[in-house]
């Protein structure tokens, strides 16, 4: 039999008790499940975050013995960290699921967008991303956003419906009650829904750990160039070169979030494994985003404007 | 010896304006280690900018710009702290807009509230209120922090007092274990660490108490309920061979605790079978219990479908057409735009009717008073009929299955949250009410 049955001695009373991890697990599979029950054309948001990652982990237990009942979409940005990209490919044909990708440089291309002075191109994945669920008809999409990310984010719902425009707007949200989750929408509309709501960063590491998931290499310490800007750690790459003031050196860091490689941060870090990673995020003294996300340091309402134009 | 691993716990909180709410959280937040060096810099910094000689702990808790520049709270935040044993889901729910609506929210998912009550105001009507939702709900536990005592001169007196109304409150509600904690959230004095300057309080401090209760009812005295959430029968899809004629049914164990070989029974349908099996990806169990995920299977091949529920054969709820329910009426439109409405009950949605209004609930009195009509916020009696018969229980005695939501059919809004009976009658007294 399977040791996964752990009767927890809650408080010392001998009552049977599910772990806070397994409580967490349980209540997402039941959200991945109600949206394949009541929706037609769901999608996983599939970056090789980690977080999306630990979705499509979850995803392909809610539905075992079958397979992932849905396709992923990529939002590509194009300023990749290569590794990352070849994750992406790996666990898509492990999972035997589709990808569709989604990808700014077409945009940018052909003068839908245009490039920011700041070079960074996370605010500009909002476009193709409410192109893809428009011209893929989706009417479900799974986004990895946890509440303890930020404060715009502690106010979302699990199932968070938005407009034909994509807007979410946080002053008329539906009540969410018990787990009885509304996704009833009219055509046009679609509902985001995080089944990662309840789930810290620290929550998600540990659930690495224990469920052994593969993530890519660069969330673990590795030597790498890197130069320093705006008191963040940037990778020497394409999209990412030190101006003629910024001076190059080689450090023993690792990533926290991966995204635009052109903002997002590194840090330095000593956690080769996973679990050197759980303890150091215990230990950390910065958030997740505040450590590693350029953007979202210009102000405090970055997230929350962005998130009312139809950001994940 | 059991393994212990942390376990997780969801609060609600619960207050008036200025009894301190915020700054409790953003205490509870900042001593439990929740906050993290960049998000206090960020406190800090506002705190000075607005002249303020200290860190506002209540900043932590701020959220939105619209909030910030109004200085009010909109709506139901999330908060996570944990320490070395619990983790905790916090919702904040705000203390005057929407009041109902935000506290019925927060309070369904619970397993604990916690009420700020000022120490220099006492219970008030609004106190009364609160508690009475905590009790509609059928939270099962309720924390008061008597807040703000060092404005009262760390007087043991004025505590006694206000715990003692509350203590008669809680009585008269039918509120079971009533803790009180006399506290101030601005100084920390019995907050995280037991204070010095209370030494006539030989209780546990509020994160004590939150890290001590029991999380939820215990699953081996409740009866098994589990809603089917959908089929897995992957036949040619399937990941393995071995899988091809394989048929399970998805679902979150609702209560109780089930055991391969217990006899069973499908509802509406009636039919009798047995578990012959209790599958997650990560292998068979023998026996599992609520809120675990898993996929059943059945020793017969029986009609089962998503919606149906799946109940310990020897006491199964009977399905009915006809409820008797207590609603929280949460749309802005009243209820009478909305006669005909969809009724959303565990996994399954019918159409329903409401056949009538019984009265609405006098918070302040705890009394059904006569009305024609429901409006936003009421909390009201009704009687609906739906189209399909429910496997329905009292909410009294049955969290998950005895809740119900209305959902208007053509705009998709949330109309009401519905609990099935009289959640504030005792246990035992529902039984007869219900098909009236
Ligand atoms: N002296 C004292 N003041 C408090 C205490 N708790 C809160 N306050 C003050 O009461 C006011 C309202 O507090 P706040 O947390 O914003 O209340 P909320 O509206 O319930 O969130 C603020 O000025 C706080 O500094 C306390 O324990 N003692």
């Amino acid at each position: 039999m399977n040791p996964i049955t752990e009767t927890i001695d809650d408080v010392g009373c001998g009552r049977l008790t599910l772990s806070h991890l397994d409580t967490l697990e349980s209540e997402s599979i039941h959200i991945f499940r109600e949206v394949v029950a009541e929706f037609e054309r769901p999608v996983l948001l599939f970056s090789g975050g980690k977080d999306s990652v630990v979705m499509l982990h979850l995803a392909a237990k809610a539905f075992w013995p079958g397979p992932v009942p849905f396709p992923l979409l990529h939002v590509d940005t194009g300023h990749n960290f290569p590794e990352v990209l070849a994750y992406r490919d790996r666990a898509v044909a492990e999972k035997g699921v589709r990808l569709e990708v989604v990808a700014v440089q077409d945009y940018v291309d052909d003068g839908r967008l245009a490039e920011r002075t700041d070079g960074t191109r996370n605010p500009l994945q909002t476009q193709p991303l409410l192109d893809g669920i428009a011209d893929h008809r989706f009417d479900a999409v799974f986004g990895g956003g946890r509440r303890d990310e930020e404060k715009a984010r502690a106010k979302e719902r699990i199932y968070s419906l938005r407009d034909e425009f994509g807007a979410w707007d946080p002053r008329n949200q539906r009540p969410e009650l018990w787990n009885l989750y509304n996704g009833r929408h009219r055509p046009g509309e679609h509902v985001r829904v995080f089944p990662l709501s309840n789930w810290t960063e620290l929550d998600v590491w540990r659930y690495i750990g224990r469920e052994g998931i593969a993530l890519p290499e660069l969330y673990y310490a590795h030597q790498r160039d890197v130069f320093e800007r705006d008191g963040m750690l940037l990778a020497v790459g394409p999209v990412s070169q030190p101006r003629a003031t910024e001076s190059v050196v080689t450090r023993q860091v690792r990533y926290r979030t991966v995204g635009d490689m052109s903002c997002t941060g590194a840090v330095e870090s000593d956690a080769v494994t996973v679990q050197d990673v759980v303890i150091e995020v215990a230990a950390t003294r910065l958030t997740e985003r505040g450590a590693t996300r350029a953007d979202d340091r210009i102000s405090e309402a970055a997230m929350e404007d962005r998130k009312k134009e139809g950001y994940f | 010896m059991p393994v212990t691993q942390p376990t997780l716990l969801r609060l609600a909180t619960a207050g008036s304006v200025d009894d301190g709410k915020s700054t409790l959280v953003g205490r509870l937040l900042h001593d439990s280690k929740s906050v993290l060096a960049d998000q206090l810099d960020a406190v800090e910094r506002v705190s000075r900018d607005r002249g303020l000689a200290r860190a506002d702990l209540a900043l932590l808790t701020d959220g939105l710009r619209a909030e910030r520049e109004q200085g009010i709270t909109i709506d139901v935040a999330y908060r996570y702290f944990a320490t070395a044993d619990r983790s905790f889901i916090l919702a904040d729910c705000p203390g005057h807009v929407q009041y109902t609506r935000n506290t019925v929210t927060g309070a369904s998912t619970a397993d604990a509230v916690v009420l700020l009550v000022d120490a220099r105001k006492g219970v008030l009507e609004q106190t009364r209120r609160h508690l009475a939702v905590a009790a509609l709900l059928r939270v099962p536990h309720v924390i008061v922090a008597v807040n703000k005592i060092d404005l009262v001169g760390f007087d043991e007196d004025i505590y006694t007092q206000v715990a003692s109304d509350l203590a008669t409150v809680a009585f008269d509600l039918g509120l079971p274990d009533l803790v009180t904690v006399p506290v101030s959230a601005l100084e920390g004095d019995n907050v995280v660490d037991r204070s010095a300057r209370t030494d006539w309080y030989s209780g546990p401090s509020l994160l004590e108490v939150l890290e001590t209760l029991p999380v939820a009812d215990d699953p081996s005295h409740e009866e098994f309920r589990f809603p089917v959430q959908l089929t897995l029968r992957p036949q040619g899809a399937a990941r393995d061979a071995a899988h091809r004629e394989y048929r399970g049914y998805a679902g979150q164990i609702a209560s109780g605790v089930v055991t391969v070989g217990d006899e069973v029974v499908v509802l509406p349908s009636g039919r009798r079978t047995t578990i012959a099996g209790i599958d997650t990806a990560d292998g068979e169990l023998t026996e599992a219990f609520a809120p675990r995920s898993v996929a059943l299977r059945l020793a017969h091949d029986i009609d089962v479908a998503r919606g149906d529920l799946i109940a310990a054969a020897d006491h199964a709820p009977e399905p009915v057409r006809d409820l008797f329910a207590t609603v929280c009426w949460l749309s802005q439109a009243p209820l009478s735009k909305h006669s005909r409405v969809l009724l959303k009950h565990t996994t399954c949605t019918t159409r329903a009717i409401v056949s009538a209004v019984d009265g609405v609930l006098d918070l302040d009195a705890v009394q059904i008073v006569p009305a024609q009509d429901l409006g936003l916020n009421d909390i009201g009696r009704l009687r609906i009929r739906t189209a399909e018969p429910i496997a329905a229980e009292p909410y009294a005695r049955h969290r998950r299955t005895g809740a119900f939501l209305l959902i208007d059919a053509q705009s998709g809004q949330t109309l009401a949250a519905g609990m099935i009976g009289d959640p504030l009658a005792g246990e035992g007294e529902h039984a007869d009410d219900w098909d009236i």
